[in-house]
């Protein structure tokens, strides 16, 4: 393990650790309302704010969290409309941030495609010290939210018309979460990369329910999972020289199918005994 | 005391008006059932009185408050007519019924003992305690709509507002249910619950309000099963029916469907 006595892998590890615990506690929300594609979404917007920050000298990641806010708030206003126009104009939305990044990106100083494929796929040694402590406290703001509000975020996405009569803050919620989407977003750029960002949201919830009954359990065990892919996915990519973001995802899906073998084997376990002990109600004669 | 108060009440979606003129009263103690068939109002009519659906013209009263400034969600307790569409992730029969008490804890605070007793007694009364670490994803469509009115009593609301809680279910859910519902009037809690047919809650019902084509086409003790009509002198037709919607007091209420 000396790879982590070097300061920069240090770093990369310590935010690929905060994101891959971070990324699932919201996106276990995302996937349970059906939205487990947004956070693509949001991360072709954030290039738009990469291209922006690259163009003006301004820190890439603070402007790539400024335009993907805007972008989540403005998609969440179309989904509260409920329109059939809705997915169209999300599609829209995405479409042009990833065009306008490219775009913007191209016309600044730094123009190389290596710039580029590192805001899209992550990179082991673009963390700058500034850069970890911007992901630290939004990190830790974001798994704040998501745990403290978990009973609220879960009625709300469980069933929204439910919890608008229970009075909560329905739309403050929404936002709540499209906010913290673009964040989580925005900080795992630098080390998942946006293209994988979204992954490292669902892909972990998914693998957990495969082998939990409730909420709170998926939860906790997606955390888990989150956090070890991440970890693991940061140390493997720097021993054998692959992209962080996409070593960590391979990971994550690797889960993903250990759990769900382990998932069937204890479903057929149950299963086949009570199929012998219970005889039929009706016996009959022909 | 009025706990529902509706008065010509216009309500609708986008360029469609449903309800028209819509008159309702529910005092204190009432089980008021709102019949008719399906497509005529009823579930936008619950909707709108619980704010899910925007007010047109007239007026909504609940609890003596005018709706748009009611703030008491914990007193109401609602029974959609089925399990929201979020259900991408495993959720236990427990952890839906918890989200019914976070309209009288709010939602800054962390659940503590009482809700946890609450949420066994709510579950007691549907009789699925022995189901409460199971998935709700396992449980049969009737136990999945007895998890609903559990979710609603952990609350410990006033009022109960259900649509249409018994359609589709087993014979032992709806006996659970008529046993919940009764426990809960006889406490002397209010109820305004959607329904299709009477069935096993017949007893229980003081009040029908049959909806047609988003007004109220009749009003009064509900109609006997079996064909038999309602005493006349219990009877009224409400004055906003004309002669072609009065004629609905005729149906029996099992053949609502098939009347028009
Ligand atoms: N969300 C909605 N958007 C648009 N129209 C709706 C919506 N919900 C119901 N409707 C329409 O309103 C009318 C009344 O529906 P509803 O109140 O659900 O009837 P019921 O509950 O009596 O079967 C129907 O014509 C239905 O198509
Ligand atoms: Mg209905």
């Amino acid at each position: 393990m000396d790879l982590l006595t070097y300061p920069f892998m240090l770093r990369a590890l310590a935010g690929a650790l905060i994101i891959g615990l971070a990324a699932p506690a919201l996106g276990i929300y995302l996937v349970q309302r059906r939205l487990s594609l947004i956070g693509d979404g949001i991360g072709h917007v954030a290039l738009t704010g990469v291209g922006v920050g690259l163009l003006t000298h301004q820190s890439p990641v603070l402007t790539a969290v400024l335009v993907s806010v805007a972008g989540a708030v403005a998609v969440e206003l179309v989904r509260e409309r409920g329109r059939t126009s809705g997915d169209l104009a999300l599609a829209l939305l995405f479409y042009g941030g990833i065009a306008g990044g490219v775009v913007l990106v191209g016309l600044s100083d730094d123009a190389s495609n290596a710039s580029l494929m590192q805001y899209l796929f992550g990179s082991l040694i673009t963390t700058s010290p500034a850069d970890i402590a911007v992901i630290a406290g939004l990190g830790a703001a974001v798994l704040i939210a998501m745990l403290v509000f978990r009973p609220a975020l879960f009625a709300l996405c469980n069933d929204e018309e439910y919890a608008r009569v229970s009075g909560l803050p329905v739309r403050t919620l929404n936002l709540l979460l499209a906010v913290t989407t673009a964040i989580t977003v925005t900080i795992a750029m630098r080390t998942v990369g946006l293209l994988l960002v979204s992954a490292l949201m669902v892909v972990p919830v998914a693998a957990a329910q495969q082998i939990t009954r409730g909420f709170r359990s998926t939860m906790a065990v997606a955390m888990l999972i989150g956090i070890c892919a991440a970890g693991a996915g940061v140390v493997l990519a720097g021993s054998i020289d692959t992209a962080p973001g996409a070593t960590t995802v391979l990971i994550a899906l690797a889960a993903f199918l250990l759990t769900t073998a382990a998932g069937a084997l204890w479903h057929r376990r149950r299963a086949t005994p009570a199929a012998h002990v219970e005889p039929p109600d009706v016996v009959l004669h022909a | 005391m009025s706990v529902v108060e509706v008065r010509h009440l216009a309500a609708g979606y986008d360029g469609r008006e449903i309800l028209r003129d819509v008159d309702l009263s529910v005092a204190s103690g009432d089980v008021v059932a709102i019949l008719g068939a399906n497509g005529s109002g009823k579930s936008t009519l619950v909707r709108t009185i619980l704010g899910l659906v925007p007010v047109r013209r007239g007026e909504i009263e609940l609890f003596g408050t005018p709706q748009r400034r009611f703030r008491h969600w914990e007193r109401v307790g609602y029974v959609p007519q089925r399990l929201g569409a979020g259900s991408g992730v495993p959720a236990t029969v427990g952890e839906v019924v918890a989200s019914g008490r976070l309209a009288r804890r709010g939602m800054f605070r962390p659940p503590g003992a009482a809700d946890r007793a609450a949420v066994h007694e709510a579950l007691a009364a549907v009789g699925l305690v022995d189901r409460i670490g199971d998935p709700v994803s396992t449980l049969s469509g009737g136990q999945q709509q007895r998890t609903l009115i559990a979710r609603a009593l952990a609350g410990k609301p006033d009022l109960l507002v259900l649509d249409e809680p018994t359609a589709g279910v087993d014979a032992a859910s709806q006996e659970a249910f008529a046993g919940a519902l009764t426990e809960f009037a006889a406490n002397g809690g209010t109820i305004l619950l959607v329904l299709h047919e009477l069935g096993p809650l017949r007893p229980l019902i003081g009040r029908a309000v049959v909806v047609h084509q988003g007004r109220i086409a009749h009003e009064g003790v509900p109609p006997e099963p079996a064909g038999h009509h309602a005493e006349p002198g219990h009877d009224h037709v409400h004055p906003h029916a004309d002669e072609e919607k009065a004629t609905i007091c005729e149906w029996a209420p099992t053949e609502g469907t098939k009347a028009y």
